[in-house]
């Protein structure tokens, strides 16, 4: 029996490769008559030769489970590619980088001159309660004025067709080795499609990320020991701190490896004794890093870190408090901070934000709590939210109660009829909410990963694309029709 | 190489040997107790004291019995030197190097863990233990024999091999001590053909009884057979040969001069040694005295490679 698409049915949602039930997408015409041409059997022989690909290529991550532990998964992967046009992609592209650059330019001078404040743009208030300004980092160069060296955006596409930013990743995103695995999975999967699509390559990203990483080197040396900071292997991204590790052919290094010598430089521990740190990419959160500074309690840095970085000894990516951008509050700010640092209108819009610590907003926000969805200004992985439209009496009232709590803390934004995608489910396709996360690296220019990852709710009807919550992934395809 | 590192590597590859091994002894003794004269209580007490792991065992065992040894000794997982808990150990030693290790070695030790705990209930029951015990060391030294086939020659590697030789070392002269210990009243052991089988098990225990009858001798004595597992370098399984190894492996990393040091003064004193000519009882102090002699040896390679934080810094 072959595949149909009479039943594929997107709903009120914008779907990427289908119009309507059973006409695709100019960009998509391919790829559909493909799974036409398909019996149903089939659709699932692939599917399973893409998860056989994951189990065998070993990737993974890791989730809590209370009976078992600690447990590694395999990586939750759909083969059906999302495909977005080059023509499309080149402006979020722009867009991208803009905000980027903005971003830096801010945080930097919130540890300097803290001028957008003085100038009125961005409210004191909201800098005094950011739970992730670093007032350590106050007077802070970093090299190229750069702090937020890795940044992973999600956009989502509304009902209409368009692309918002839904938040920024400043601190420490995860996600891009699984972009790399997609594609790998995918042309072991549609190697048919690859010669007519002919997806623009995404894999030189590691690449780039050392030579990022690499020109923070304190040292100018031709070979700077650059070394992967994880929390070890029972952090949920421990997969892709050891997978950069080893494509950037760095150290992986956990927090007792290394250590602070009086001479304020980083060095780590190995069997040939003490061997000169240059550039560490942290993927341990700021509080974590240093206990001399941050937090006493934490096992998982390094004594002295800050100390040497501050003193230039060592290079840190991300540096330490680049995540006070990362917060849902200054989020409904970026727009203005582009007009403000850029002096050019945002390229990609915000979703529209209502900020709880303006009373005007917040009463907007109690007044609608059943349309909007109510998100903590410092949260990740879709954790202690309200999804207005699906909530109970009960959850609204107590998220009434915590907004009214602490204003400062929460944002209401409508909810958007999120851009679906077909995915495998059985023997057939049916549509999925996904997202897109690019990351963009910044040093001396800024440059972005051709698509990124879309994330996928492999439950029907979810929203929710985390993979600690039931999420899985796509190949994502910038197609470049004119050429 | 970082000294975490460094430090799992050689612990991965210590616990799957010794996974391997205490299979090799639980089935040597089995062996020794299937040949027994009817009317002989078998011992299988002494393994405890082999293993060295007595206070383990009176902690949670009751009855010195066959039954609640054998389980100690591969599937309890509160003992930290049973089968069960070696490839555990090993695993998760594993799990923090999988980037530098070959990648299959990381499934075949999943796959031997998995085995070891799906199929404890029937290792456990006398019908099933050979099997059990076969796959378990097959299936380390198909880990050992991918390590040695396809990993480069880097330090990884040394570590690798230095951390199953020393292992292996430790575990042969056990191996041994399970004859030498009192099994047996003396008068049995005065019965040659029942001694001649027994050294015959421990030879097949250590796979080397072919190897024994090619190169040695084709009569099966008691100083022969200890001259081939103490001295006979070309046997892998051999003391020397162990010590040979470790040796190779110590010379090729940096800061490794007194530790070569050491380990030669090792070779030197087990050669002025003639095994043979020892009686049980001092076979069994001197097994115990090379014990001694290989953690000194351990303790001395983890100082000077893989130092705990506190003493680096002092002398960075």
């Amino acid at each position: 029996m072959p595949i149909e698409l009479k039943e594929y049915d997107p709903g009120p949602f914008f779907d990427e490769m289908m119009v309507s039930k059973n006409r695709a997408r100019p960009l998509a015409k391919e790829l559909i008559s493909l799974f036409r041409k398909m019996n149903n059997g089939e659709l699932a022989t692939r599917q399973d030769a893409a998860d056989l690909a994951i189990k065998e290529m070993g990737i993974t991550f890791t989730v809590y489970n209370e009976n078992e532990g600690m447990i590694d998964r395999n990586w939750p992967f759909d083969i059906v590619p999302r495909i977005i046009d080059k023509k499309e992609w080149d402006g979020i592209e722009a867009g991208l980088t803009q905000r980027v650059r903005a971003l830096n330019l801010f945080i930097n001078d919130l540890y300097h001159e803290q001028k957008i404040i003085k100038d009125g743009v961005f409210p004191a208030e909201v800098l005094a309660e950011s739970k992730n300004f670093r007032p350590q980092c106050l007077g802070v160069k970093p090299p190229q004025g750069v702090w937020a060296h890795i940044c992973g955006s999600d956009l989502v596409r509304d009902a209409d067709g368009t692309m918002y930013v839904l938040e920024d990743n400043l601190r420490v995103p995860s996600g891009v080795s699984y972009m790399l695995e997609n594609r790998l999975v995918t042309k072991r999967v549609f190697p048919e499609l690859f010669e007519s699509y002919a997806p623009l390559p995404v894999g030189d990203y590691p690449t780039q990320l050392y030579e990022m990483l690499a020109a923070l080197s304190p040292r100018k040396i031709k070979r700077p020991t650059v070394a992967v900071l994880t929390p070890g292997i029972y952090n949920s991204a421990y997969f892709e701190h050891a997978y950069l590790a080893m494509e950037m052919g760095a150290e992986l290094v956990e927090g007792r490896d290394l250590f602070v010598e009086k001479d304020d430089c980083v060095y780590m521990r190995t069997v040939s004794g003490p061997q000169r740190v240059d550039v560490i990419y942290r993927r341990i959160d700021d509080e974590f890093i240093d206990p001399e500074v941050f937090r006493e309690d934490s096992a998982l840095g390094v004594p002295g870190l800050m100390r040497a970085w501050k003193a230039g000894n060592v290079g840190l990516a991300n540096a330490p408090g680049a995540g006070v951008a990362d917060d849902k509050v200054v989020y409904a700010f970026v727009p203005d901070i582009i007009r403000y640092y850029l002096s050019e209108e945002p390229g990609i819009p915000n979703v529209p934000t209502y900020r709880c610590m303006f009373a005007e907003e917040r009463d907007y926000v109690l007044a609608h709590l059943d349309e909007l969805v109510i998100k903590p200004a410092n949260e990740s992985g879709g954790y202690g939210m309200l999804i207005g439209p699906r909530s109970t009496k009960a959850e609204r009232k107590r998220f009434a109660a915590l907004i009214k709590r602490n204003p400062r803390n929460y944002i209401g934004q409508p909810t958007l009829g999120i851009s679906t995608v077909p995915t495998v489910v059985g023997h057939s396709l049916e549509p999925r909410h996904v997202d897109l996360r690019p990351f963009i690296l910044s040093g001396r220019d800024v440059s972005v990963t051709t698509g990124g990852l879309t994330r996928v709710a492999l439950r029907k009807g979810s929203l929710v694309v985390n993979s600690s919550q039931g999420g899985g992934s796509k190949d994502t395809w910038i197609v470049d029709t004119e050429n | 190489m970082l000294s975490r590192v460094a430090e799992n590597i050689y612990w991965l590859a210590r616990y799957v040997e010794r996974a391997e091994n205490t299979a090799r002894l639980v089935r040597v003794n089995s062996h020794l107790v299937l040949d027994t004269p009817r009317g002989i209580e078998p011992g299988w007490e002494p393994l405890v004291d082999i293993t060295g792991l007595r206070e383990q065992f009176v902690s949670v065992e009751r009855e010195p019995n066959e039954r609640n040894i054998v389980r100690f000794l591969i599937g309890d997982s509160s003992n930290p030197g049973s089968i069960l808990s070696s490839l555990a150990a090993a695993r998760e030693n594993c799990r923090t190097v999988r980037e530098i290790l070959p990648r299959l070695s990381w499934e075949r030790l999943n796959e031997l863990y998995l085995f070891a705990k799906e199929n404890i209930q029937s290792g456990l029951t006398k019908g099933g233990r050979d099997n059990f015990l076969d796959g378990i060391i097959v299936g380390s030294q198909g880990i050992t024999g991918l390590l040695g086939s396809v990993m480069y020659r880097d330090e990884a590697w040394h570590f690798a091999r230095l951390g199953r030789n020393l292992e292996r070392a430790d575990m042969t002269t056990r191996i041994i001590d399970v004859r030498s210990t009192d099994l047996f009243p003396d008068d049995l052991l005065e019965s040659r053909s029942l001694d001649t089988l027994q050294w015959i098990s421990v030879l097949r225990s250590l796979n080397g009884y072919q190897a024994y009858r090619r190169q040695v001798a084709i009569r099966v004595s008691r100083a022969d057979v200890l001259t081939f597992l103490f001295h006979d370098a070309s046997f892998p399984r051999s003391f020397m040969h162990c010590l040979d190894a470790v040796d190779e492996c110590v010379w090729g990393l940096d800061n490794s001069g007194p530790a070569t040091r050491g380990i030669r003064a090792f070779k030197r004193k087990l050669l002025k040694i003639n095994v043979g000519e020892m009686n049980q009882a001092s076979l069994h102090e001197f097994i115990d005295e090379l014990q001694i002699d290989i953690g000194r040896l351990h303790s001395h390679l983890a100082e000077t490679f893989f130092p705990p934080p506190a003493q680096l810094d002092e002398t960075a």
